[in-house]
């Protein structure tokens, strides 16, 4: 299959393991991907805080320039993903609204064509079933916990997103490709996102919640959809909460050992090398 | 004259928030509640009780992380998280200075980065937000680590078209 991609900010910069790992996976999964044309920042967390219209106008932008390619437009990002259904949400539902918002843009929104997160591409479309079979190297020994946060499933009507109290999908996926994923409460928790600087404190308490519920599953890491999640998960938690922290997409990467598999690991700020090492998976 | 529950509900645009009955669980599940001034279901009170500067000019409105949990979870789907955003605009529209100073000087370091080359570039936020905060010292340890590693890319990525970027920034701000 073809779809749109859009990275976002993000995965050219701090997430760049999530672009490398995506488009290594795709590839490999015979997921075409073609970057939309002169994509902007979607306007994360800042626009929304500020002013209501510009948190609609930036994503709506990046959405019109998606549907020249006609074709679903998949989004990595969760905040990116978040603020493109929210746009999607509140263009399709007010009228006047698209009206000013397409003024301010320049083009018009057609609504055409489906906004959509990797893990639901990877599970709706490829499916758990040819997603083991491309496995190589089952990550035997690597006990996650997924992690999904807050942006891929919140608000549920806009986000529609699985079972957004108890979302399963990437539990699935990393079961597919061997690892043994561990059950917890927190799937769905705030990590403290764009917090991380301007409150650290409360991140820090944040995140090192997430890291001990994770360890009290019996987990010896955790995977996430979300460069934020990421972020606040590899910079935040005190000294002795530190847990390695992965894309869902890095992991699958390994276990159908594709090329450039180990490299992303090296970016990470919790070095999860000497566990992946201890395991025997690199 | 419009009262503040009145101005409140048109910005939100949806359930109007009275249809709240303080069953709290938007408070029980607030990753933030803690450190609010005021909790998600009394800053509800405060609006029909028509408290205007006590929540325009309070830490509430800054400390919500926008995790929307309180939507999800309302029995009444009275959109919190959105009033939130609400709150903060008429905060700023009305030129208020922000209680938690912090929160909003980063948003705007973000806002920034967009304007300037159409995509975030790390490095320059950073830069301006500390400009903006005077808080030099923060991250100071991770940066240079974060630096080594590769995730702080040294040039701007940029938007061709820019144009259309200040376009949108420009129109956004006076409707």
């Amino acid at each position: 299959m073809k779809v749109s991609y859009y990275p976002g900010c993000s995965l050219h910069g701090m997430a760049k393991e999530y672009d490398q790992s995506m488009k290594a996976v795709s590839r490999a999964l015979n997921i075409e991907l073609k970057e939309v044309d002169d994509w902007s920042c979607c306007g994360a967390s800042a626009a929304h805080n500020t002013n209501f219209d510009l948190s609609i106008a930036l994503p709506a932008r990046n959405l019109i320039a998606a549907e020249k390619d006609a074709m679903d437009v998949m989004v990595p990002c969760a905040a990116c993903f978040n603020r493109f259904k929210m746009a999607e949400h509140h263009l399709k539902a007010d009228k006047d609204l698209k009206a000013k918002i397409e003024g301010v843009v320049g083009a018009k929104y057609q609504g055409g064509i489906a906004i959509r997160n990797p893990i639901d591409v990877i599970y709706t479309e490829i499916g758990i079933d040819a997603l083991a079979a491309k496995v190589v190297k089952p990550l035997a020994g690597l006990k996650p916990v997924s992690y999904y946060g807050c942006l891929l499933l919140r608000p549920p009507e806009v986000c529609e997103f699985e079972n957004y109290e108890n979302p399963f999908m990437m539990d699935k996926m990393m079961g597919a490709i061997g690892a043994d994923v561990k059950n917890w409460s927190y799937k769905t928790d705030c990590c403290g996102g764009s917090m991380s600087v301007s409150k650290t404190a409360i991140v820090v308490d944040m995140c090192d919640k997430l890291t001990g519920a994770a360890q009290e599953a019996g987990a010896n890491c955790v995977v996430t959809a979300c460069p934020m999640c990421m972020a606040n998960l590899d910079m935040r938690p005190s000294a002795n909460m530190k847990m390695p922290v992965f894309y869902f997409t890095e992991l699958i990467s390994l276990a159908m050992d594709l090329p450039g598999s180990k490299e992303t690991f090296k970016s990470h700020l919790i070095d999860p090398q000497p566990l992946l090492r201890g395991l025997g998976l690199i | 004259m419009e009262t503040f529950l009145e101005e409140v509900n048109k910005k939100i645009h949806g359930v109007p928030i009275q249809s709240c009955y303080h069953c709290r669980k938007c408070t029980a599940g607030c990753p933030v509640a803690t450190h609010m001034e005021y909790n998600p279901n009394k800053v509800i009170k405060m609006i029909q009780n028509g408290q205007r500067d006590k929540i325009l000019n309070s830490s509430t409105i800054w400390m919500c992380l926008s995790c929307e949990t309180c939507i999800t979870r309302c029995p009444n789907q009275v959109d919190i998280a959105r009033m939130m955003d609400v709150l903060r605009q008429m905060a700023i529209e009305e030129g208020r200075a922000a209680k938690e100073a912090n929160v909003l000087k980063f948003h705007e370091a973000f806002l920034s980065s967009i304007k300037f080359g159409g995509r975030i570039h790390e490095m320059m936020m950073t830069v301006h937000y500390k400009l903006k905060s005077g808080d030099w010292f923060s991250d100071v340890d991770i940066a240079p680590t974060m630096f080594l590693k590769g995730k702080l890319a040294l040039l701007p990525p940029r938007t061709k078209d820019m144009k259309s970027v200040r376009n949108i920034f420009e129109k956004t701000k006076n409707i």
